[in-house]
């Protein structure tokens, strides 16, 4: 038996140790909003917070994270309103939206880490989540949007 | 002549072999009804339950999935198989027969409480410097726990080691039986970290080399070793990180489990940390206190802040462009989480041109750590590393360690690195 918390619930959970997070996730506890791309850590869509950090959940091993805090996309925030959210819809990201749930979640470390992140910073951390439709270039105006954003918010604190 | 040459010959011999046999034979010392738990101060039982932990006894002396004392932990050692004992006072399986004195001749003899000798995977080595305090609440510590009745695993050594008189040999040949003398022209702190270091926390046990008998080359102390496919690096001043391991490196390394310029206590070193969490901050500032001073970090101090710009600047210069099928294999699978923009490294984004794993001379801890990840327990508090063994071939571990090695580094490249991935990967597989 495994438990940890997800979106501030504590849930139990009783799988083989090496069930991927991801299948947790979905099948189990039932929250789809984390997506399924390639299954080996090189696509990105399966992107959660364990521990306030993005984790690839499909090749992390449920055992891993016994008593950690997990954050999928339904709980960065509550209203669906973090700032990396807010410069998505604003800006029109998505065009199939298969991949956003990761980039979100990616993206909203990466701003964490560097408030004001470069063009380099930008590829290099995000460059492990992929996307098909090639969104990109409006990937890259949300994250610096958004950190614009949080810095404000926190200058304004 | 020759007879009388012959006769002496033998004479010396016998006199020789009842002189071993009367130092080898060890009496029983004999059982006693288990105490009760309440003869025990309470205050005796926390000082066990912590110097237990700054041990780490529960790492080897408890079985994967087992209870926790009960034993039944395998230890692949060169000569074979050894299974831990059962340490909960279950009179039958366990130590609940002991002594106060049975206990204390283990410890500090590596007698068992029948008479016969333990084997030295039971780092009595080490132990035989506890202090008698500490001996006692250690005692209490176990004989208040609740027993299991677990039966030992026979252990699989074969003729000669399983004779346990033949160990009085090795303890002649290497062991030097005596409490902890602290050293006058050293600081209280020093002698503490001393204490645990030498003693309790048998650090040497991992990190000294042993030799061909299994005992450790004390003139070679914390050179550094192999055990199980990892590495317990150097703790001199031969450890190859870029960065020096300074008190306060080492300090948050053995408190936290992790450290910002060294990297994360995986593997075999993550049941030490996690026994360490037993002891108080004094202690650990104390451990530090002593190997910073014997991996002379005091002398790299100076050139430190030079030591880490100039280890990442010189991993950005080489790190490849966005052709480079390497350097994109590392891109997608390592940089969102092992980037940094600058060459301050921030702590929650472990850099690889500072690991210390990275900079070893034998890959392994790099590949465990790619292959099984790291849980949320271990090293860094709460944050997961994903375990790449179900996701990438031998060959993709290969490169990517290459690559590190080639480009954070400048090293000489790591030889056999896809047949070394594929052994540790059947190690693995064959334990799960």
């Amino acid at each position: 038996m495994t438990s940890f918390h997800i979106n501030g619930s504590l849930v139990m959970v009783d799988a083989e140790d090496d069930t991927p997070l991801l299948w947790v996730i979905r099948d189990a506890i039932g929250l789809t909003g984390t997506k399924f791309g390639c299954g080996i850590g090189m696509c990105g869509a399966c992107t959660v917070h364990v521990g306030g950090r993005p984790t690839r959940s499909c090749i992390t091993p449920l055992a891993s994270v016994d008593g950690a805090e997990v954050t999928t996309i339904e709980g960065l925030d509550r209203e669906g309103r973090h700032p990396v959210q807010k410069a998505w819809a604003d800006l029109q990201v998505p065009q199939c939206g298969y991949c956003q749930s990761g980039q979100i979640m990616q993206a909203a470390s990466l701003i964490k880490d560097f408030p004001s992140p470069t063009d380099q910073d930008i590829d290099a951390v995000m460059a492990g989540n992929l996307c098909r439709c090639m969104t990109y270039v409006r990937i890259r105006n949300a994250v610096k949007q958004a950190a614009a954003e949080s810095r404000k918010v926190a200058s304004d604190d | 002549m020759f007879k009388k040459l012959l006769i002496a010959t033998v004479a010396l011999g016998c006199l020789g072999l009842a002189g071993f046999g009367a130092l080898a034979w060890k009496p029983a010392i004999a059982p006693v009804a288990r105490p009760a738990a309440g003869s025990f101060a309470p205050e005796l039982v926390a000082k066990g339950e912590a110097l237990a932990g700054g041990g780490y006894c529960a790492a080897c002396h408890t079985a994967k999935g087992g209870e926790k004392f009960a034993g039944g932990y395998e230890m692949a050692t060169p000569f074979g198989a050894i299974y831990s004992t059962n340490i909960t006072p279950d009179p039958e399986t366990g130590i609940g027969t002991w002594s106060e004195a049975a206990f204390r001749r283990a410890m500090h003899e590596g007698v068992s409480r029948d008479g016969s000798h333990l084997l030295p995977v039971f780092s009595y080595d080490h132990f035989t410097k506890l202090s008698e305090d500490d001996v006692r609440a250690l005692y209490a510590y176990f004989m208040t726990r609740t027993p299991v009745h677990a039966v030992r695993r026979p252990n699989g050594i074969p003729f000669p080691f399983n004779i346990r008189y033949l160990q009085a040999g090795w303890k002649l040949l290497f062991f030097k039986p005596g409490r902890f003398e602290p050293d006058a022209t050293r600081s209280a702190e020093w002698n503490r970290g001393a204490y645990l270091a030498l003693g309790l926390s048998h650090c040497g046990a991992c990190h000294t080399p042993r030799n061909l008998l299994g005992a450790e080359k004390l003139g070679n102390a914390y050179g550094g070793a192999v055990i199980d496919n990892w590495v317990a690096p150097a703790l001199t001043a031969a450890n190859p990180a870029p960065a020096p391991w300074t008190h306060e490196e080492l300090y948050d390394y053995l408190r936290t489990g992790t450290s910002k310029l060294h990297g994360t206590a995986a593997g075999p070193m993550f049941p030490v940390v996690q026994g360490l969490r037993a002891l108080p901050d004094t202690d650990i500032r104390a451990l530090a206190t002593y190997f910073a001073d014997l991996d002379k970090a005091a002398d790299e101090l100076p050139h430190m802040s030079g030591a880490v710009s100039l280890a990442m600047s010189s991993a950005l210069a080489k790190q490849g462009g966005p052709f480079d099928p390497d350097a994109r294999l590392y891109t997608a699978a390592c940089a969102s989480c092992h980037y940094n923009a600058t060459n301050a490294p921030l702590a929650a984004r472990p850099d690889l041109a500072l690991n210390t794993a990275v900079h070893l001379s034998d890959p392994s801890n790099l590949i465990q750590v790619m292959l099984r990840g790291i849980s949320s327990e271990a090293g860094m508090p709460d944050v997961v590393m994903p375990a790449f063994g179900g996701a990438l071939s031998d060959a993709d571990i290969a490169r990517i360690a290459a690559y590190l090695r080639r480009t954070r580094t400048s090293l000489p490249p790591w030889p056999d690195l896809a047949a070394k991935v594929a052994a540790i990967r059947r190690q693995y597989d064959t334990a799960k």
